[in-house]
């Protein structure tokens, strides 16, 4: 196997061996971004200099321990509303596109601290906004699997760089199925932490009380190695938790006897492929096989997940986006007559359509005399959804359903009609709504050879069960280890 | 103009005297090179995040209690989004329905009686950065030093209704956010501005007329003239048929006039909502009890010590006290002489006089209180007269020099030699036929100019008992 | 719920952008249909329901009142659009 094939632990037994360097890696990688970037388009910025710098560092780091955290030397990209010193953070936008932060997000900081060497920026939906990839200020993301087809979104780049091994493992965000859907639908594994967990310190900020930072990796075990080094407290960030953090690796246990997993009727009814749903059962049959048990719940709250969801995150968006004014940085219009002129000039045109859109909705959520029926009333019944998640787990350690409704489409073929893509999101927004953690595993291909992907959700904090079942699960399938074959 | 009645209600901004800001730990400092005071925090870079300064909760609860406000036990910080170049995210942070004080009240005292004057509320919120506007540019400079310093707004009933009224309800505010240590108050700094809101209606009249908003008056002056000329400009305009337009007006101290801000086509939808990076500030009663124990004496209580155990009248006993400073000062002096009525005196009349005139505050003071000590017991001791002492202290805080090198240097001791005084007075009646013959004709006032004269002579340092026999003993002669 | 042009240019206003007449069609057009969707949630009865801002049970995170250096005024100044004088500038502005 080449070395762009391995996982993180298996890169890291290589380095501990001393069987291969830093460097190698690093350049094994950056020659293959060289090569299969510009037709896939993960990539924002590619940082070869600074690259190998670190990795030299690292591996000079590596040849004086004995033993070696599991993340040094290991590459890893970033998606580009992750704050990086001194690296150019876009947001996938015309506004930021030539922002350079003078601070680190503390993930970042995080990350690099572990030993990890950046490989560069990954492409995204313009300010995580969207779930195709297609809204890019740059250039779009192609699937992997189907170059004609979306990867996913917002974090195409993420999902796509590591489907393709144009990086270990990388960084995404997930604010209503960000991680989720392109992992599901790039066929590699992710999660989304339950809110809290990972600082948001240095994350360009979508909707803030939905927002998390989390991994996209090959496998689970990677999975857990990541979660390791990036969850914590940060004083930084008022929302994050202050509680221990456990060692997540423990949870990689092939034991799943007597798990009791709940699948919302709600998410393998009406609107599934019969592709994905006949996945989805399969999938369930393993773990059945495994000694789980399943049976059908229901979640009659999940149809208002998403106008709830489209509430909340656009009025928040509205609001976090206003300080992209042309003042203080980013773009600025070139021609303006007065300070109206500017703000206005500047917004629209460093603003993509979609962006504009939400902002718009926000700001009508919020308005003098629709706040109390918009977005009050969301808050209401985010509260509403979040006990019925809470009774749910009152009777089962987890949830299971698909990610989406359907494998990934072709490019345009839903972009027309917005309403149509708010649709996709159905199974991932109501986990962000609650802030509970949504760990995505490949479960198969369809006919088309396209990914399915199968969604864990569980209780807050419970990460520990999510990454056992799905470690059970990786343990007793091969579906991870299918590749698209570039 | 006495038809109408003025209704006023102030908002007080006060900037908290915390170390660092709000929601950074950048340095509140006042002054330093422009934006040298930031960091990606307070100036609203993407992906920074706010965390609450927890002296900013304290300081503000001290001043809400001793403003006899409740103190919330569930309060939340909200968002106020509007664009202006000064508001790095384009929101401030603020508190929009749940205020961490609530239905307090100050007394003061405008005539004979106590007035109550109601505090609806009391939050927090940031400050915002500042626009400099130069002459010859074609733009506007901004300066986010102090973006993100703590400020407390302070909103009262629009139970004032006079400028004096106002004024005695500032100069209350500022004195128990001095004596809490909560806001240094230095309103030349901009630490405490002042929004005035004021209307006016026909005496008797139930229903309040449409107000207009003045903003950011940053001293006592300013206030005050600042109403008395919106007051003259609202009941010109209603007596010539015309009628209030609800706006918010600049004040120019300067021209002494406002004029109407360039309207902004909407009105402020400032769509507040909870801030999601922020969570609840939650006291305990416990924690509340524990702060309003921990109060100091507040300007009251001092006043009424002062009438009590020193036995000023009440007025001067509320103009010292209205300053912490000064009142600190004060009782410093009285280590060094007991002769208080004098001290207060000196204070009330001369120190605050050279203070008016250099446009400082009582913390500026530039000498310590020993010295003015050390003038009462030279007057006290007959060293210097009454009227050299105010002298003394007007070169005191010129030159800062202690007072009997002052008296030295200057030759200012009383002269009482009655030689030397007798030639004086010899001089004067010479110089002056007609005021001699004005008094001998009868005129008791004419002995007053003609001392006044003698005194002049002596540029104030003849003892006033000696010239006075000696003038009478003289002209009795004549 | 009927979305009007003038709602749409409204908005607009308070956002900050500036839309075109076809712009503003099309967004009136897609927000009434989003809209629309919105009022879905008038369907559950949220009488008595307490609204959840933070799905965190976290109270009073607050910091010491410390201070810690400022950043250079290079790096604030990094990304300014305009400067000058070591400050930001904008279009003067008129009060």
């Amino acid at each position: 196997m080449a070395l762009y094939e391995l996982t993180i632990k298996q890169l890291s037994d290589l380095l501990k061996n001393k069987k291969a360097s830093s460097v190698e890696i690093t350049k094994e990688y950056l020659e293959r971004i060289k090569k299969l970037n510009p037709e896939l388009g993960c990539y924002i910025s590619v940082c070869e200099d600074t690259a190998l710098e670190e990795a030299a560092k690292c591996q000079a780091l590596i040849d004086r321990e004995e033993d070696i955290s599991p993340l040094m030397g290991i590459p890893v990209a970033m998606k580009d509303n992750i704050c990086t010193r001194n690296i150019k953070t876009t947001c996938a936008s015309k506004m930021l596109h030539n922002f350079i932060p003078p601070y680190d997000a503390t993930v970042s900081g995080k990350l690099k601290d572990a030993g990890t060497v950046l490989l560069g920026k990954l492409n995204m939906d313009e300010f995580a906004m969207g779930s195709t990839n297609e809204t890019s200020f740059f250039h779009k993301v192609k699937n992997p699997w189907d170059f004609e087809r979306v990867p996913g979104g917002s974090s195409g780049g993420s999902a796509a760089a590591v489907s393709a091994d144009l990086s270990p493992f990388s960084m995404g965000s997930d604010t209503g199925g960000s991680i989720r859907l392109p992992a599901a639908f790039c066929g590699v594994t992710g999660m989304k932490p339950t809110y809290g967990t990972v600082s948001r310190y240095g994350l360009v900020a979508f909707a803030s009380s939905l927002d998390q930072i989390g991994p996209i990796s090959k496998d689970v075990e990677d999975l857990a190695l990541v979660l390791n080094v990036i969850t914590g407290h940060d004083p930084r960030d008022a929302t994050s938790l202050n509680i221990e953090y456990p060692d997540y690796t423990k949870a990689l246990v092939n034991d799943i006897k007597g798990m009791k997993i709940g699948v919302p009727k709600e998410y393998i009814g009406e609107g599934i492929s019969p592709e994905v749903r006949k996945s989805v059962l399969e999938a369930l049959n393993i773990l059945v096989s495994l000694g789980a048990e399943w049976e059908e719940c229901s979640l009659p709250v999940t149809e208002y997940a998403i106008p709830a969801y489209y509430l909340i995150s656009s009025a928040e968006a509205s609001s976090n986006l206003a300080r992209f004014d042309g003042v203080k940085y980013g773009y600025r219009a070139e021609k303006f007559s007065d300070l109206m002129e500017l703000y206005c000039r500047t917004r629209s045109e460093g603003f993509g359509d979609e962006v504009k859109r939400r902002i718009m909705l926000g700001t009508y959520a919020l308005s003098s005399g629709y706040y109390d029926a918009y977005y009050k009333k969301a808050l209401q019944v985010r509260t509403i959804i979040k006990k019925e998640f809470d009774r749910t787990f009152d009777k089962y350690d987890l949830i299971i359903g698909p990610t989406a409704p359907t494998t990934a489409y072709k490019f345009g073929e839903k972009s027309d009609n917005p309403l149509e893509m708010y649709l996709g999101d159905i199974y991932t927004v109501s986990v962000n709504i609650a802030g509970l953690p949504g760990l995505v595993v490949p479960c198969g291909l369809d006919q088309k050879r396209l990914p399915i992907g199968l969604q864990l959700i569980g209780k807050a904090l419970d990460e520990p069960t999510l990454l056992r079942v799905a470690y059970a699960f990786q343990q007793n399938s091969e579906f991870h280890k299918l590749k698209p074959g570039l | 103009m006495s038809d109408y009645e003025i209704v006023i209600g102030l908002e007080i901004h006060a900037e908290l005297s915390t170390e660092s800001k709000i929601f950074c730990s950048c340095t509140t400092q006042f002054g330093g090179e422009v934006n040298t005071h930031c960091c990606p925090v307070c100036l609203g870079m993407p992906g920074t995040l706010p965390v609450l300064n927890e002296k900013v909760v304290l300081y503000a609860a001290k001043a809400g209690l001793a403003m006899n406000c409740n103190i919330a036990e569930y309060s939340k910080q909200d968002r106020k989004n509007y664009f202006y170049p000064d508001l790095p995210k384009a929101y401030q942070i603020s508190q929009f329905d749940l205020p961490l004080c609530s239905g307090g009240y100050i007394d003061i005292k405008p005539g004979e009686d106590t007035k109550r004057i109601g505090i609806t509320r009391i939050h927090i919120e940031e400050d915002a950065g500042k626009l400099l506007h130069d002459e010859w540019e074609s733009g506007s400079l901004i300066d986010y030093n102090r973006c993100g310093v703590p400020l407390i707004e302070i909103v009262s009933e629009p139970d004032m209704r006079s400028a004096e009224e106002a004024r005695l309800f500032v100069e209350s505010v500022k004195a128990i956010l001095e004596y809490t240590g909560v806001s240094d108050c230095k309103m030349q700094e901009g630490s405490l501005r002042a929004d005035v809101n004021l209307s006016v209606r026909k005496k008797g009249q139930k229903e309040f007329g449409t107000r207009t908003e003045m903003k950011n008056l940053n001293s006592i002056r300013s206030i005050v003239r600042a109403i008395n000329a919106e007051a003259e400009r609202q009941i010109e305009e209603i007596e010539d048929g015309g009628k209030i337009v609800q706006e918010t007006r600049r004040w120019d101290d300067d021209k002494g006039i406002s004029y109407a801000m360039r309207s902004k086509e909407e009105a402020h939808d400032y769509r507040y909502f909870p801030d999601p990076d922020l969570v609840p500030v939650m006291l305990t009663s416990e924690e509340i009890q524990n702060i309003k124990d921990t109060l100091p004496e507040l300007p009251d209580k001092r006043k009424r010590m002062y009438v009590k155990e020193f036995g000023l009248p009440e007025q001067d006993a509320g103009l010292i006290t209205a300053s912490k400073h000064l009142a600190d000062f004060f009782e410093e002096v009285l280590k060094y002489t007991k002769n208080i009525k004098a001290v207060s005196n000196f204070i009330l009349g001369d120190l605050l006089k050279c203070l008016k005139e250099g446009d400082l505050e009582a913390r500026d003071i530039p000498f310590p209180a020993q010295y003015l000590g050390e003038v009462v017991s030279m007057v006290d001791d007959g060293k210097i007269s009454n009227t050299i002492a105010k002298k003394v202290i007007s070169i005191m805080f010129e030159t800062k020099k202690d007072p009997l090198t002052i008296v030295k240097e200057q030759g200012l001791e009383v002269v009482n030699d009655e030689s030397a005084l007798l030639e004086t007075v010899k001089k004067i009646i010479t110089s002056n036929p007609q005021s001699v013959a004005d008094f001998k004709n009868g005129k008791d006032k004419a002995f007053g100019f003609l001392v006044g004269q003698a005194m002049k002579e002596t540029r104030g340092k003849a003892n006033p008992q000696i010239l006075n026999r000696l003038l009478k003993e003289t002209l009795e002669k004549l | 719920m009927k979305v009007t042009v003038e709602t749409i240019k409204h908005v607009a206003k308070l956002s900050r952008l500036d839309l075109s007449e076809e712009e503003i069609l099309k967004f009136a057009k897609d927000m009434e249909s989003i809209v629309e969707y919105v009022d879905k949630l008038n369907e559950l009865d949220t009488t008595d329901v307490e609204p959840t801002a933070h799905v965190v049970p976290v109270k009073n995170v607050q910091r010491k009142d410390e201070v810690n250096p400022s950043f250079e005024r290079g790096s604030i100044l990094l990304n300014a659009p305009m400067e000058k004088d070591g400050c930001f500038k904008v279009p003067r502005i008129v009060e």
